[in-house]
């Protein structure tokens, strides 16, 4: 096994920064670096500055917490589920979240703080069911892998289902909203968005991390968990729900991204890292980068036209899953 | 020391209770072993320890304190166990699953100090384990595999240690390594509870035997007490006798084929 070495942490963060950079600097009109440092600083061209602070960093920015949040949420999942394929969209935690905030808009709340309430109330409601549903079948203490995989996808279609029908009866501007909740895009970034994102972010990041370590001892199974002082059925509720806020709130700010909370964990792991404290900090990280990325090519591999990122992310993410899949089963 | 009063098990929508007012005493100092057919309670009573079932009636107690009077956190202080099925999701290596075992006593947040680096230290080498630390728990062979579980529990540095089955899938060589180990440990002063099958080696390593049947108590004492045919034909319903090992002069059991009818 790869051993981590802490020289690894300033390289994951200047290969956050650096394809930041880049994504800042390219699109429609194309910016030298100097350039997009002078307009950061508030410096040269006017059409420059407006183009890098109000449009492509809020854009930039918020798909770095959207990426870090999926990333952090599924390393959690899947360390308290003791499952490398536990993710928050196969888990359908998304999917819930998606229709909580389809639900509040068609009902007229745009707000940030009302969507991203309903998100969170979806996102934890579908947790659960999957959840249930999975344990349902087979022995009570322990969620099967297939089972929950099934039961998660199930959990998903029924929320597209009752996306389709908020659709079917919603105004044409709600269709838009819908549409973009379900492809995922981080198209309509603005500040305030990024604001409330990067609170959920901070809020249920800190709370994961500053709970890591009860998360190693889940890890080892629930017998095991108790007779190290964990109280598995509370800590693992408390896990559950944690990471469904926080994918909630990516949800509420940018749509249905699948995959990267599956793929993210699994890259973090490769490099050795085993404890969730640094674990969950690395998926944050890689997760940040690799949105920001998926994001960047969603813009402009076929420009002018923009490509839904939450495709983008399943396009990468399904052929992993395959893997993963195949090497577990 | 771990005691059981008149302890009862039951779980939920059962109709008869799985352990039903079982007592007895591991007391420091001495391997103690829990026996019986399969679905007995003798996990049921190692679950109970942990507060995983429910017990309306009579109590646990670890150096005189009821389990449920404990916080889970006092608890894993009190008394280390290596429960009978563990599957680790992920490899991890094994110094930080040894080091695990200092979660009670670091909590959440806690950096392990010399205390902890020292005890995960002397329980990799009580276990035999040392020159595994660098290894993934995945490369472990299955013997090691139980070895390093049971680092993990020394690593908690409680008075009392339960293993549920340490035993099962290993070779003879393994197995009797796990029993010399726990026996040395009982001698270092700990109370070593041990579930097991393995009534001949149960015979020749513990103190006493509590051979349970049906949730009760069906006899209990020094292994020569314990290991009497009459008794054991009839809660394994099976007949047996039970001889003298001729090398090591232990009573062992040896069960006998059934008799064919012509």
């Amino acid at each position: 096994m790869t051993r981590f070495r802490s020289v690894y942490w300033p390289l994951l963060f200047a290969a956050l920064i650096a394809v930041a950079m880049v994504a800042v600097a390219r699109g429609a009109v194309s910016l030298p670096l100097g350039v997009v440092l002078d307009a950061l600083k508030g410096t040269g061209d006017p059409t420059a500055i407006a183009i890098v602070r109000d449009l492509r960093l809020p854009r930039v920015v918020l798909g770095a917490l959207v990426g870090a949040g999926l990333g952090a949420s599924g390393a959690v999942l899947q360390g308290a589920l003791r499952n490398s394929l536990a993710e928050p969209y196969l888990l359908g935690v998304s999917g819930g979240a998606a229709v909580g905030a389809v639900l509040a808009f068609s009902l007229g709340g745009t707000s940030e703080p009302v969507i991203t309430l309903a998100a969170f109330a979806g996102g934890v409601i579908a947790v659960f069911v999957a959840l249930a549903v999975s344990r349902a079948g087979g022995r009570a203490a322990r969620a099967d892998l297939r089972t929950l995989l099934i039961a998660g996808v199930i959990v998903g279609a029924f929320a597209n289902a009752a996306i389709m029908v908020a659709l079917a009866s919603a105004a044409p501007n709600t269709v838009r909203g819908a549409l973009w909740w379900m492809m995922g895009s981080a198209v309509d970034a603005t500040w305030r968005r990024v604001l409330w994102l990067a609170i959920s972010v901070a809020l249920a990041g800190g709370a994961l991390i500053y709970r890591a370590r009860e998360i190693d001892v889940l890890a080892l199974g629930e017998d095991t968990a108790a007779s190290l002082g964990v109280d598995s059925e509370r800590a693992g509720k408390r896990a559950f729900v944690i990471a469904a806020l926080l994918a909630a709130a990516t949800v509420a700010a940018a749509g249905l991204i699948g995959f990267v909370g599956l793929v993210v964990p699994h890259l973090a792991r490769g490099m050795g890292l085993r404890a969730h404290r640094p674990l969950v900090l690395a998926a944050g990280l890689i997760g940040a980068t690799l949105v920001v990325a998926a994001d960047l090519a969603a813009r402009t591999v076929a420009a002018p036209t923009e490509l839904p990122l939450g495709a983008i992310t399943a396009l990468l993410g399904v052929p992993f899953f395959l893997v993963q899949l195949r090497r577990l089963t | 020391m771990i005691e059981l009063e008149n302890l009862v098990v039951k779980y939920h929508g059962a109709a008869v209770n799985a352990v039903d007012g079982v007592s007895f005493v591991s007391a420091r100092g001495q391997l103690t072993a829990l026996a019986g057919p399969n679905g007995s309670g003798k996990s049921s009573i190692v679950r109970a320890l942990l507060r995983r079932a429910e017990t309306p009636t009579g109590s646990a107690r670890i150096d005189g304190k009821d389990v449920r009077s404990l916080s889970y956190l006092d608890l894993a202080r009190s008394v280390a166990v290596v429960p009978q099925r563990e599957e680790t999701a992920f490899p991890i290596r094994v110094l930080e699953y040894v080091s695990l075992g200092r979660y009670p006593h670091l909590g959440l947040w806690r950096a392990p100090g010399e205390t902890d680096r020292q005890a995960v230290e002397v329980a990799l080498s009580q276990a035999g384990v040392t020159e595994l630390a660098s290894r993934d728990t995945t490369e472990l062979s299955g013997g090691e595999w139980q070895r390093v579980r049971i680092a993990r529990a020394l690593a908690q540095r409680a008075p009392a240690l339960i293993l549920d089955e340490p035993t099962t899938f290993l070779d003879v060589a393994h197995e009797m390594a796990i029993f010399e180990l726990l026996d040395s440990l009982a001698r270092s002063g700990l109370a070593v509870l041990l579930v097991s099958h393995q009534l001949n080696l149960v015979a020749r390593f513990a103190d006493k035997i509590v051979l349970l049947d049906h949730g009760r108590v069906a006899i209990s004492g020094s292994p020569a007490h314990v290991m009497n045919a009459e008794r054991l034909e009839a809660i394994y319903g099976w007949p047996v006798v039970v001889t003298r090992d001729p090398a090591v002069g232990a009573p062992a059991l040896v069960p006998l084929r059934r008799p064919h009818h012509l």
